[in-house]
């Protein structure tokens, strides 16, 4: 089983009453709003706290890309795998992703990753989203009807100048690049594995299936409603007839650990409750340009993750709801242990993501939340899927896997992040 | 009256127009835009009076194909001058609303003899930075209602905005709202400018600019900009809305017809 700690990065500062007086978190959230002072503060803050997952024994840090977004402070996400580089050395670094169709051209994403696969030693993932459509249409204004195709040309021309051992020409429709010879190569051979996040799109799960790569579902609404997603991806992999290795998935989920299930509503409510009435506050109009979805996926009966019908069923979550639904798993380890694992087997993930820093919460309690997931959940849940190999792992991480940095002990002082670098003001 | 109802494809299949046709006289060809259900309308009806009527649907929408093999606005004007000779029509009048309209203007600006007379309805496809026309690719409907009819209560709006109350039906109905805004708006993502003033001065059929006093979603500003494009275009302004053809069809087709006439 490989945990890794994922990061969103939020802006934890937006005003008690945002989702009234604004309609979108995302693509048209007036920058007045935002404090570059503050995100100074908030950047080293979240830095610290991926670098402090790995000295706890998660096996990756994962980061992610969004534009326009108060939640995600990291429209490159590569800057951040890049500062990782210098003050982690064991963990995976799981970029997911660089959003493909947005590059121009896209070799830019083939030379940035493998600047960092060559900085890390061979600790990347690649990961190659689609993109929302609010970063992609929206954000980017990339044309709804071409993104995917875009997207495909793309990752084709990134696998072959990673792979090529000549210098070659490519006439894509949206690309053409006479010379292709990128500088430096990346480390990993053939290439870092690659990781795709999707959405739920029909055609992404049979892609993905068909080229051998892992699909992650990013969902922010949690393991029982992930599981119609997860069922999805699996059945188009039967479908192939490739083997069902759990290693193939990757699934993110909310976690809130406490001593206790009562301490657990105490101390994360505030900051869950931010995450999903603020961050997650997206005007309806922006869900989804037409045309991003195809019309085999409206079919298939997906509904968007957000609008709406979402805020109203997201205006009417209490603690309990949010539980209950599935959205987050929190209590008390022994509850957080038992429903995770219930996460990991329903879904067959072996690459879980978890993320501990939600909304608006502060260091002191992410790094809380994180030590004690690191110590009271992860070794319990570590040896599931045990008898499976993980293909999709980046052949430089000595993290968490047996033979070098297992977690720590129960009762091992856990040492809090590197100290910041001066003038850091968190 | 029921229009005919067929298949027209080009390009050895790969396009194919679904072209509602009815009506006697010279011909005219409708485009049609975003929120336009099903090709024909009592606007059409009226039109097609006195003249021979052909309402193709754009590739992508209600049984027209091919969208995903045109690549651009070009190839988009190109396939529609091949619907044109398929159809055996040399010379047309061209109607169009706003995505149509600016079809029918790109039409007649790279084919300049297709077009006879030239029927503009709060066309899209120019752009000033102070005043975007609405973005109603994206308005979820209760927003849409009251920006595209100058009256949301008028039975015209209401029978708008009805959806099948079966759930199947409903379901079905807004996938076809999405594969046909998904349609049109490949050529105009994000912005709906691709260059038409470069090339309207090379249109030379007599142009009338129809806009409604109430339209919320394309403002009259837009009007003053296309008299200036094309030369000698003249501007009527008439009571309604951005829907102004679907609210008022008889006033809008008499305009129309006079033009024409």
């Amino acid at each position: 089983m490989k945990i890794c700690f994922f990061h969103l990065m939020p802006y934890r500062f937006l005003p008690d009453d945002f989702e009234e007086r604004y309609r979108s978190v995302w693509v048209d959230v007036p920058h007045g709003l935002h404090d570059a002072e503050k995100t100074h503060g908030l950047y080293h803050e979240y830095l610290d706290e991926l670098e402090y997952a790995e000295q706890v024994g998660f096996d990756g840090l994962c980061v992610n890309e969004h534009h326009n977004n108060a939640y995600g402070l990291m429209p490159s996400p590569n800057l951040m795998a890049a500062a990782l580089t210098r003050r982690t050395s064991r963990a995976a670094l799981v970029v997911l992703g660089n959003s493909l169709a947005a590059y121009n051209p896209p070799l830019r994403v083939a030379e940035e990753f493998a600047m960092i696969d060559v900085l890390s030693r061979g600790r990347l993932v690649a990961g190659f989203p689609v993109g929302t459509s609010m970063d992609m249409n929206f954000a980017y204004g990339i044309n709804p009807a071409t993104l995917r195709d875009r997207y495909y040309e793309a990752h084709d021309l990134i696998i072959q100048a990673w792979t090529r051992p000549e210098v070659f020409a490519f006439n894509g429709t949206y690309t053409q690049v006479r010379y292709v010879n990128i500088w430096p190569q990346p480390l990993q051979k053939p290439h870092p594995p690659v990781w795709i996040p999707g959405g739920g799109s029909v055609e992404t799960w049979e892609w993905t299936a068909k080229l051998d790569y892992v699909y992650c579902y990013l969902s922010y609404y949690g393991y029982k409603r992930g599981k119609l997603t997860m069922d999805g991806f699996w059945q188009a992999i039967a479908r192939l007839g490739a083997d069902d290795n759990p290693y193939r998935a990757g699934f993110l989920q909310l976690v809130c650990v406490a001593d206790t299930d009562a301490e657990a509503e105490r101390l994360y409510f505030p900051h869950v409750h931010y995450f999903y009435q603020k961050c997650l506050n997206v005007w309806e109009g922006f869900a989804e340009a037409p045309g991003y979805r195809t019309v085999q996926s409206l079919q298939a009966g997906l509904r968007p993750q957000i609008g709406a019908q979402a805020k109203k069923i997201r205006q009417s979550l209490t603690w309990p709801r949010y539980l209950e639904q599935g959205y987050v798993i929190a209590g008390s380890p022994a509850t957080v242990r038992q429903q995770l694992t219930e996460c990991i087997e329903t879904l067959r993930v072996g690459h879980l993501m978890v993320l501990l820093q939600i909304g608006s919460m502060p260091k002191d309690l992410a790094l809380h939340n994180t030590g004690l997931f690191a110590r009271e959940v992860m070794p319990h849940v570590r040896d599931l899927w045990s008898g499976y190999k993980d293909r999709w792992w980046p052949a430089g991480v000595t993290n968490g896997d047996p033979g070098a940095g297992r977690p720590l002990a129960p009762g091992t002082p856990l040492a809090l992040g590197t100290s910041p670098p001066p003038g850091h003001a968190s | 009256m029921t229009p005919e109802d067929r298949i027209v494809s080009i390009r050895e299949g790969a396009v194919a127009f679904r072209v509602l046709s009815a009506g006697r006289g010279a011909p005219l060809v409708y485009f049609h835009s975003f929120h336009e259900r099903g090709g024909w309308s009592p606007f059409l009806e009226r039109l097609a009076r006195r003249h021979t009527v052909h309402a193709p649907l754009h590739p992508g929408v209600a049984g027209s194909t091919g969208v995903e093999t045109l690549d651009d606005v070009f190839d988009l004007t190109l396939a529609y001058d091949e619907l044109l000779e398929a159809l055996g029509l040399t010379a047309a009048h061209f109607c169009g609303h706003f995505f149509g309209g600016m079809v029918a203007a790109e039409l007649a600006a790279v084919f300049p003899r297709r077009a006879g007379r030239l029927v503009l309805v709060s066309p899209l496809g120019l752009w000033r930075d102070e005043a975007p026309s609405e973005d109603i690719l994206i308005l979820p409907p209760e927003d849409l209602l009251s920006v595209l009819w100058s009256d949301p209560g008028s039975e015209a709006a209401r029978r708008w905005a009805e959806l099948p109350e079966n759930d199947a039906q409903n379901v079905a109905a807004q996938i076809e709202s999405i594969a046909r805004r998904a349609a049109m708006a490949k050529f105009i993502w994000p912005i709906p400018d691709r260059g038409l003033t470069k090339r309207l001065h090379r249109i030379r059929a007599p142009a009338l600019v129809l806009w409604g006093d109430a339209d919320r979603v394309n403002p009259v500003v837009y009007a003053e900009e296309w008299q200036r494009c094309i030369k000698g275009a003249a501007v009527k302004m008439l009571r309604g809305g951005h829907m102004l053809i679907h609210e008022a069809p008889e006033a809008a087709a008499r305009a129309v017809e006079e033009f024409l006439a």
